[in-house]
This record gives C-alpha cells, sequence and structure tokens, in this order.
C-alpha cells in the first residue's frame, strides 16, 4: 500500500492568523482541549497550571492571613493605548489584593469568549496576561473558558480571581482613616479612563493619552519599606478618586478636604475631560493608588513613593477630619469650596 | 489648557473679588440670576459663591436643558423606543431624565429600548445611514444653541435622501423663559421676583447675539450682563451688574465679547429659519404652558418631524404637588424651602426638575452647597 499514512494523533494547529473562536472550544472535546493548549497553557504556562487537573494543588503558606479577591474585566474597546483586557485583568486583581496589605501570590482567570472573537486576539490578549503575570512574579495557576454565542458577549470578558498573604497586624481597610490624617495620590488621575474614552470616540489627540494600568504591590511593598503609618490603601478605579474617597469617609465615619491644586492631572487628560464635558476626579485609574496615612508621616511616605517608577507624580492632595456628616470637600484652585459628592450613576456629559 | 487656565486663575480671581466687595454697597442686598446651566455649573465647581460678599446673591435659573424638558416629552421618546421599536439618539444628560411609571431612557433601555448618547446630531444621522433597517430618531432637546446643528442634521438628512431619519424636536426659546419669570401668575402668588440683574446665556448668545435681550432690559428695568461659561467671566459680570445697580442703569452689556457681538451667527440664524417656525404654546417643566416659546420642524421638513412620522400626541403630566420648582426656577423660593429637598427628592430620585440634571438648582445645592445648610447656612 502507497500514499502517506494517517497519523493516529495528528491534529491541526489552531490558526492563529485567520481562525475565530467557535462554540467548539468550548464544548468540552477535543477542539476546547486544544484551545487550552495551544492558547492558554503554551502563553501561561507554569508548574501548577501545568497539573491539568480541575484546581491548582498550591503549598501552604505560614503563619499569615489569607486574602482573596476577585475582578470581573468587560472593556470596549478590548485594545486601547497602553494595554488591553488582558494585562488590565491581571492588574486589576492583583491590586486588590495589594490594597488590603497583603502579597499577592496567585491567579485564577475565568474567560468568556464570544463566538467569532479572531483567535488572533485572544493570542494577544492571553499574551498580554502571560507578560503581566510575569513581570509581576504572580502566576495564573488555573483557569476556565466557556464560549456563548455570537451577540451574546462582547469579545471577551475576563475574571481574575487572585488570593495573597498578609503578614500578621499589617492588614489595611477602608475603616481606619483618621481625623488628621494626610490623603496621598500616587500619580496623574483619570489617565486609564480618559485613554479608553477617548479611543471610544475616535478623538484622535496629537498626543494620545495612554492608560496607566499597572501592577502596585511592588510600590506598596517601597511605601511600607518606609516605616509609614500607612491607614488605608485603595486604588481609585471606577468611579475615579471622588467615587473612592467618599467609600473611605463613610467606612472611616470622616470627613475630607482635598486641595484641587494639589491633585496632579495631566494636562491632555484635562483637555479631553473638558472637551468631552467629564470631570477627571470621577474618571478610572487602573495603575494608581491612594494612600491616608499618618500626618507627621506624609513627607517620608511622599518621599518613598517618588523614588518608585510608579509613584513618580504622587502628591499630598488633602486631609481627613472630623464629620459627622462624612462630606469629601475640595478648595477649589480658584479659591472657593465645593462638596465632592458621590455620582448618582455614570458620569454622563452635559449638553451646553 | 491654553485659552481656558486663563479664565480660571485663583489670583485674578481674589482681585476681582476685591474689587466686587469695594463696589457692592453694604446697605442693601443684590439678587442676580444666571440664567444658564453653565453658569450654575461654573458657580458650584469653582465655588463662585465663596467669593463673593454675603449681601451678593445668586439665583440659579430655569436655563437647563434637561431640566426644563415636561416629563410628556421624554415619556413620547421612551414610547418610540419601546413601542414603536425605534432607534432612539440623544444627548447624554438626557438619558437620566425621570419620566411616567418610574421609567427614565436610561430605564427604558435596560428593558430592551435600542437607545443610543450622542455627542452630536451629525452621530444621529450617521447612525441612520449605518442602519437603513431601522428608524432612527433623534430626540432634539436644548436651548439656541442646540438649535442649529438639528436644523443641520435634517438639511443633510435631506440631501441623502434618508427616509429613516426623523427628529423628535423639543427645542426652546430663552427671551421668553426669562419674560416668563418676570411676569407670571405664578410671581403674584409667591411674591414679587427679588431679581436686580441677570447674567446674560453665554453659548446661546453667540447664536442670537445680545439684541434680543434689550427689549426686556428696558421694558422690566432689569439689567443683562452676557457672560462666559468660564468663573472669571463670571465674576467680572456679578462686578459689572452691581455696578449697572448701582447706578441705577438698566442696559445690556457684554461681557463674553471674544464670542458674542450684538447680532449673533446670522448663517445659524437664518438655517433655524429655514428648518424650523415657532410653536403656538409648549409646556416647559418647572414653568408651565409658555406661549411662543419653542420651536417645531417647518411642514416642507415635515418627513423628518417623529411628532407627525410616528403620529404621536402629547399627554402633560404634572410633578409632584408639594414640588416648589416653579417658584425656584423663578427665584421666589430657595431649594432648602422646598420640603421635598433632600428628602424625597433627591440626585438619584428627582420629583421635580430641578433635580433633574446636575446643573439644576436644587441638584446644584444639593450636590455643592448643602455643607453650607448645615454649617450655619452661610450661602444666604
Amino acid at each position: 500500500m502507497s500514499g502517506a499514512k494517517a497519523r493516529s494523533s495528528y491534529v491541526r494547529p489552531l490558526d492563529l492568523k485567520q481562525g475565530r473562536v467557535e462554540m467548539a472550544h468550548g464544548a468540552g472535546g477535543r477542539a476546547m482541549a486544544q484551545l487550552i493548549e495551544e492558547l492558554f497553557a503554551r502563553y501561561l504556562g507554569n508548574e501548577y497550571l501545568a497539573q491539568g487537573d480541575d484546581g491548582a494543588l498550591l503549598p501552604a503558606i505560614g503563619s499569615g492571613q489569607l486574602v482573596m479577591a476577585t475582578d470581573c474585566h468587560v472593556v470596549s474597546p478590548l485594545f486601547f493605548p497602553g494595554g488591553d483586557i488582558g494585562c488590565l485583568s491581571v492588574h486589576g486583581t492583583i491590586n486588590d489584593v495589594a490594597m488590603m496589605g497583603a502579597q499577592p501570590l496567585w491567579l485564577a482567570a475565568g474567560f468568556i469568549l464570544e463566538e467569532g472573537l479572531l483567535l488572533a486576539d485572544l493570542a494577544r490578549i492571553v499574551q498580554s496576561m502571560a507578560a503581566a503575570s510575569t513581570a509581576a512574579g504572580v502566576p495564573i495557576v488555573t483557569g476556565d473558558t466557556k464560549v456563548v454565542e455570537r451577540g451574546k458577549g462582547d469579545g471577551v470578558f475576563i475574571t481574575t480571581t487572585g488570593v495573597g498573604v498578609v503578614a500578621p497586624g499589617m492588614a489595611l481597610s477602608g475603616n481606619q482613616a483618621r481625623a488628621g490624617d494626610a490623603i496621598l495620590v500616587s500619580g496623574t488621575l483619570g489617565d486609564h479612563g480618559m485613554a479608553i474614552m477617548a479611543e471610544r470616540e475616535s478623538l484622535g489627540f496629537n498626543a494620545p493619552i495612554v492608560s496607566d494600568t499597572a501592577a502596585l504591590h511592588g510600590l506598596i511593598a517601597a511605601m511600607r519599606a518606609s516605616g509609614a503609618e500607612i491607614h488605608v490603601l485603595r486604588d481609585p478605579t471606577r468611579g475615579g478618586l471622588a467615587a473612592t474617597l467618599n467609600e473611605i469617609a463613610r467606612q472611616s465615619k470622616v470627613g475630607m478636604m482635598l486641595h484641587e491644586k494639589a491633585l496632579p492631572i495631566r494636562p491632555a487628560v484635562n483637555a479631553a475631560c473638558e472637551f468631552l464635558g467629564l470631570d477627571p476626579l470621577y474618571v478610572a485609574n487602573e495603575g494608581k493608588l491612594l494612600a491616608i496615612c499618618a500626618a507627621g508621616d506624609a513627607d517620608r511616605l511622599l518621599a518613598a513613593m517618588r523614588a518608585h517608577p510608579l509613584g513618580s507624580a504622587a502628591a499630598i492632595v488633602g486631609t481627613v477630619h472630623d464629620d459627622d456628616h462624612h462630606f469629601v470637600q475640595m478648595t477649589t484652585s480658584f479659591g472657593g469650596k465645593r462638596i465632592v459628592d458621590w455620582l448618582g450613576g455614570e458620569q454622563l456629559p452635559r449638553i451646553c | 489648557m491654553k485659552y481656558i487656565d486663563e479664565f480660571r486663575d485663583g489670583t485674578v480671581a481674589r482681585g476681582i473679588a476685591g474689587a466686587i466687595a469695594g463696589e457692592a454697597r453694604t446697605d442693601r442686598r443684590y439678587h442676580f440670576m444666571e440664567f444658564c446651566g453653565g453658569h450654575t455649573h461654573a458657580i458650584s465647581r469653582y465655588g463662585i459663591s465663596d467669593l463673593l460678599p454675603s449681601n451678593v446673591q445668586m439665583i440659579h435659573g430655569p436655563g437647563c436643558p434637561v431640566c426644563v424638558l415636561p416629563i410628556g416629552r421624554v415619556d413620547q421618546a421612551i414610547g418610540l423606543a419601546l413601542e414603536q421599536g425605534v432607534m432612539l439618539c440623544t444627548y447624554g444628560d438626557c438619558l437620566r431624565v425621570p419620566a411616567s411609571a418610574g421609567l427614565s431612557l436610561l430605564k427604558a433601555k435596560a428593558r430592551g429600548g435600542d437607545i443610543r448618547m450622542v455627542y452630536s446630531s451629525a452621530d444621529a444621522v450617521a447612525l441612520a445611514q449605518r442602519h437603513p433597517d431601522k428608524q432612527v430618531v433623534f430626540f432634539a432637546i436644548g436651548f439656541e444653541t442646540t438649535t442649529p446643528p438639528t436644523a443641520v442634521a435634517i438639511k443633510q438628512a435631506a440631501a441623502l435622501g434618508l427616509t429613516n431619519f426623523s427628529v423628535l424636536c423639543c427645542h426652546v426659546l430663552t427671551p421668553p423663559a426669562i419674560v416668563s419669570i418676570l411676569e407670571s401668575p405664578e410671581v403674584r402668588r409667591w411674591g414679587s421676583v427679588q431679581i436686580d440683574g441677570f447674567i446674560g446665556p453665554a453659548h446661546v448668545s453667540t447664536i442670537i447675539g445680545s439684541r434680543p435681550y434689550e427689549c426686556f432690559a428696558e421694558e422690566y428695568r432689569k439689567p443683562v450682563v452676557i457672560a462666559g461659561f468660564e468663573p472669571l467671566d463670571v465674576m467680572q459680570a456679578v462686578r459689572m451688574l452691581i455696578r449697572q445697580v448701582n447706578d441705577g442703569r438698566a442696559e445690556v452689556e457684554n461681557e463674553f465679547t471674544r464670542a458674542v457681538d450684538r447680532n449673533g451667527n446670522l448663517k445659524a440664524q437664518q438655517l433655524v429659519a429655514e428648518v424650523f417656525e415657532m410653536r403656538e404654546h409648549f409646556e416647559w417643566r418647572g414653568l408651565g404652558v409658555l406661549p411662543h416659546s419653542a420651536l417645531r420642524i417647518r411642514s416642507q421638513f415635515a418627513e423628518f418631524d417623529a411628532e407627525a412620522r410616528f403620529a404621536l400626541t402629547y399627554q402633560a403630566v404634572p410633578d409632584h404637588r408639594a414640588c416648589l420648582c416653579g417658584a425656584i426656577l423663578r427665584g421666589v423660593k430657595r431649594p432648602p424651602d422646598c420640603s421635598l429637598f433632600g428628602t424625597v427628592c433627591t440626585p438619584e430620585n428627582a420629583m421635580g426638575s430641578c433635580m433633574v440634571s446636575s446643573e439644576g438648582a436644587c441638584a446644584a445645592h444639593y450636590a455643592y452647597g448643602r455643607y453650607k445648610d448645615i454649617n450655619g447656612g452661610e450661602s444666604r
């Protein structure tokens, strides 16, 4: 008999150039196994993921308390200046764990893929997650994939869950702000939200606004090493600085006074906000944190933040005081005072 | 930002504040109404009232386009989206306006209505081009500023021969609203109007010019200073109004000369006249039915008139009985005077027009000024 012999175990590789996600990729069969092997395992691979079981078997951790956080990521567009949904989903959860005062150790990732998504885009996203996770030193140890019919998703949704360990007595919470404390931010505000918005509205600025997405646990380690007495850490993501400060004011039962002049905001972000009728205080950040610390330690903490690449534009922006109404107020650069209130819902542009 | 930060300079502001304090007579009070929501926004956002002497008080006027939009009109838009299956496009801050049955355009969207936020009327035309299988309706609201772009959209749709684009026209006019503040039955009922002068509209005046205000400055003896929307514009306008009051003058002055002249934008006015005509009357939320105060689409453009295309009828819906919006919009009452304010009526659950948008008098006071009520009411 002549002719090519059928290779019994041959599977045609995924077409990462032209191929698209199909329902079969979530059906539990060979196609799904292939997607996991040729895409997820290939880029994200580590000893825990390689176990290939339903869950990851992880080493026991010493005496510290565990912190666990989860974050769902839906963003349109999937790719934006400065990042994409992949690295965003890694940074977001690492930051949530880190803001609790913990050292992030492992991540789990769940993917909801929409039928028709380009495999090339998915590969780009997974590679971006891999790069972010490697850079942060926090491996993705387990995961799951589902596929939904075309029209029932927005390309890809990613949920990541993180586990970290916090040294005894080092846990942080939003209820620790005290009257007299100083409020610091680690850098310019509103970069992520305006990068997304400018991309969505095709604003085409000469110098594009770039998302600040970044993992902040390294910066936090540097801040802790300074010895400053940190009371609260939070990453001002959705709802921006305004929403985050209002949350903390309520949790800690205090009032706050910001100083508009001290707020670091890029001119391009300010201009884009002006153009779209938005307020940068309510715009999302993905690579910034705000810290509340004892007043006497503010300068030391600021110096430690500025010495770190992710905190070079850090600033002291306000103070905490007693206030039964838990108002967040601001002295404006114009010389007046105003309340920086919660938003009713999403920030919507003004007409006139 | 170049050419913007210059108008937000705190040092200059302190200088003008000093001049105002020096020129305002201590033996009298000054009540000035800023007509526009844009001015209200600037006053709140920059904390301008903190820089004014305690006897100079700003009254927030009705010039917030979504605040004066009556519930019945929003109901029409929601009906188009939910019952007629149209793609309804409108400006962002219109989406949250509360309508009947606990709905708003945002809530109607959650119920399956195809409702889109657009930044301009041109975006709505583009959507109609991209979705030839759908009827696209632009819910057109606003004062004279947003009217010319709607006219352009209708003419563009006509030129493109679009058969799936129409406009639900709710454009209103500024001068009749100011007149209604000065002479209405409610003013007699609630007391005399305590307004010593007006800060005239910024963007509206770039279109209509300063001339339309001349007749009522003269007839009602109220000074008007047209001012830009930047905080220094507002401060300077207050100073000019104080001077007019002190001199016993009632003139139209123009602080916003960098954008406004006496005649306005003639090309825009011509476009508007070509596409729109005066409605005999129109209901304003908070102000009631005002004669000759709004525009409708001329019959030669009837195919782009959503009211004609979908045979819409108008059903007026009254506000809550205890709501004081009418009096607040006319400067006769202040937001804290209303028994609903900050209790059942909040920005999250607006009962009356003034709470609807951040530029409304009540919402602005709720968001930016309520600490002053609590800390001893120094804003009065």
